[in-house]
């Protein structure tokens, strides 16, 4: 590879500059990441960094074992976790403390994990820390480069109303959004509000029935469906009914990293099932479970799961499946990178096999759900929570008092 | 200096920030976990990203959008290009925070 060859396509960094870094004095991925900005947008370069540290420093160069969470503390995400479960650890302060964080209050990057791991271990004590929180979360929208949020109400499985659709366009006129855009989970984004309208404009979506389509979290994201046998000649089962069950069950979750889920109603696979999360193609004799699949940073086929007869076990399955990996997985870990360290035999055992410890983690989804399945938006719209959405003053007004 | 009232400090969460605007431009206006204030342009020096919006840990800000992280006391960024945001003075009295408007109230309106 030449030394003008780009290795980080995020920053735009390429082999010599990296290469110059470790001649420099680089000699780990966290100093060459903080001298170059490579690796350090989506991660997808790091294993040619550290090809380029192995080969010019040979022995030098060691790839730790397990990573550590952040410069925060040596322990790994995995190690993290299993004290927390082991020692009862139930609050930010606590784990920081017991596990010797290095620093006062942790940093951009091991907050957000212990924020997630702390309430998906403590449902029901745990309360959520927004300000451990990345802004999209935080918000409850996403960020655009501008400043402005995207908005994205839920629509179950992919299917909507004209009434609906009125609403949204309504909002659309009332809050002069820039663009609206149909998304690849089949649903509509409405892009460029400005943060002090979010509240007003959820609370217009909520009178129309619609609530927030967490497309700004790590949680459940979109259950996207083909028409299934209520309309297609090919349909073998209902499709759309079992996506929009789905959604219902897992909406409002937390999850280590977003979860997209689809259902397609025979083997010709109209809802890209088989490069989801968790994908359902239906055929005449039942329901074809697949998880782990991608078509992000990586494009990988889901993995068959199980092949069950009946509607109520597949969802059953599926939702012990989304609780296993919310107990188990590293926080940012899609459910392929999980099973490929985990393993899907072991998966399958707990959550196809044993049906105590499949019935176990669905208990223990439906109580976290109690407590979480919640409309953030509706909580939000409130005139005080409105507070927090608008600027704190305006300093020529003030003056002019 | 042009001390102005701009707020209580039970408005900031802790660990959090608040946006001032001005005729100037906003400024972020953070409080630490030590209920300490700083207030900087609230503009990252990378591509512009909203301060304010970004994680607080200690006395130092992750800009929400690219992870650049900011001094808040120097609004320095902590990498090896280092580019600066401006700063402005900021305190606590009596449960409010004052910041010193000097530099961003509209021309003329200075005391």
């Amino acid at each position: 590879m030449p030394p003008e060859s780009e290795i980080c396509g995020c920053n735009g960094v390429c082999k010599g500059t990296i290469l110059a870094a470790i001649a420099g004095g680089a000699t780990d991925l966290g100093t060459v990441r903080a001298r170059t900005k490579a690796s350090t947008s989506c991660g997808s370069c790091t294993g040619l960094v550290e090809q380029l540290l192995a080969h010019s420093l040979g022995d030098a160069f060691r790839k730790p074992a397990s990573r550590p969470v952040c410069g925060c503390t040596e322990l790994a995400h995995e190690d993290v976790r299993r004290l927390i479960r082991a020692r009862g650890l139930k609050s930010m302060p606590a784990v920081m403390q017991e596990l010797g964080w290095k620093t006062s209050c942790g940093c951009a990057t091991c907050r957000p994990a212990l924020n997630f791991y702390l309430l998906a271990e403590w449902p029901e004590t745990y309360r959520d820390d927004p300000q451990s929180r990345f802004v999209n979360e935080r918000n409850h929208a996403n960020i655009q480069k501008d400043g402005t949020y995207s908005v994205v109400p839920r629509m179950w499985g992919g299917m909507t109303t004209p009434q609906e659709l009125r609403a949204i366009a309504d909002a659309a006129e009332k809050y002069q959004v820039p663009a609206v855009k149909v998304t690849g989970g089949q649903r509509i984004d409405l892009l460029g509000v400005r943060k002090e309208d979010l509240p007003r404009i959820w609370a217009d979506l909520n009178a129309a029935g619609l609530v927030s389509g967490h497309a700004y979290g790590k949680a459940l994201r979109t259950v996207k469906t083909c028409v299934g046998s209520d309309f297609c000649r090919f349909g073998t089962q209902d499709s759309t009914g079992l996506g929009i069950r789905l959604e219902r069950r897992l909406w409002g979750a937390w999850t280590p990293h977003k979860v997209k889920l689809a259902v397609s109603g025979c083997p010709r696979n109209c809802a890209e099932a088989t490069c989801k999360d968790v994908g359902i193609v239906c055929v005449e004799s039942g329901y074809e479970i697949g998880v782990g699949g991608a078509a992000g940073m990586d494009v990988k086929a889901t993995e068959r799961l199980a092949k069950v007869a009946t509607e109520d076990e597949a969802v059953e399955i599926v939702v012990a499946f989304v609780q296993l990996y919310r107990e188990s997985a590293n926080y940012l870990d899609r459910p392929y990178k999980w099973l490929a360290k985990v393993g899907l035999d072991w998966v399958r055992a707990q959550v196809v096999e044993d049906r105590d410890s499949r019935a176990a983690l669905v208990a223990r989804f439906d109580r976290a759900q109690a407590i979480f399945q919640k409309d953030p938006w509706a909580e939000r719209t409130a005139p005080e929570a409105r507070a927090a959405f608008t600027p704190l003053a305006h300093l020529a007004a003030e003056a002019a008092e | 200096m042009t001390w102005i009232d701009i707020g209580a400090l039970e408005d900031i969460p802790r660990r959090g920030a608040r946006v001032l605007r001005t005729a100037q431009g906003c400024v972020a206006v953070f409080r630490t976990a030590d209920d300490r204030v700083f207030a900087l342009d609230d503009r990252c020096p990378h591509r512009g990203g909203p301060l304010s919006e970004g994680i607080v840990h200690g006395d130092a800000v992750t800009c929400p959008l690219h992870g650049l992280v900011i001094g808040l006391a120097d609004g320095r960024a902590r990498d090896a290009e280092g580019g600066k945001v401006e700063t402005y003075p900021a305190r606590i009295e009596g449960g409010r925070i004052l910041i010193d408007a000097a530099r961003l109230l509209p021309e003329g309106r200075a005391a």
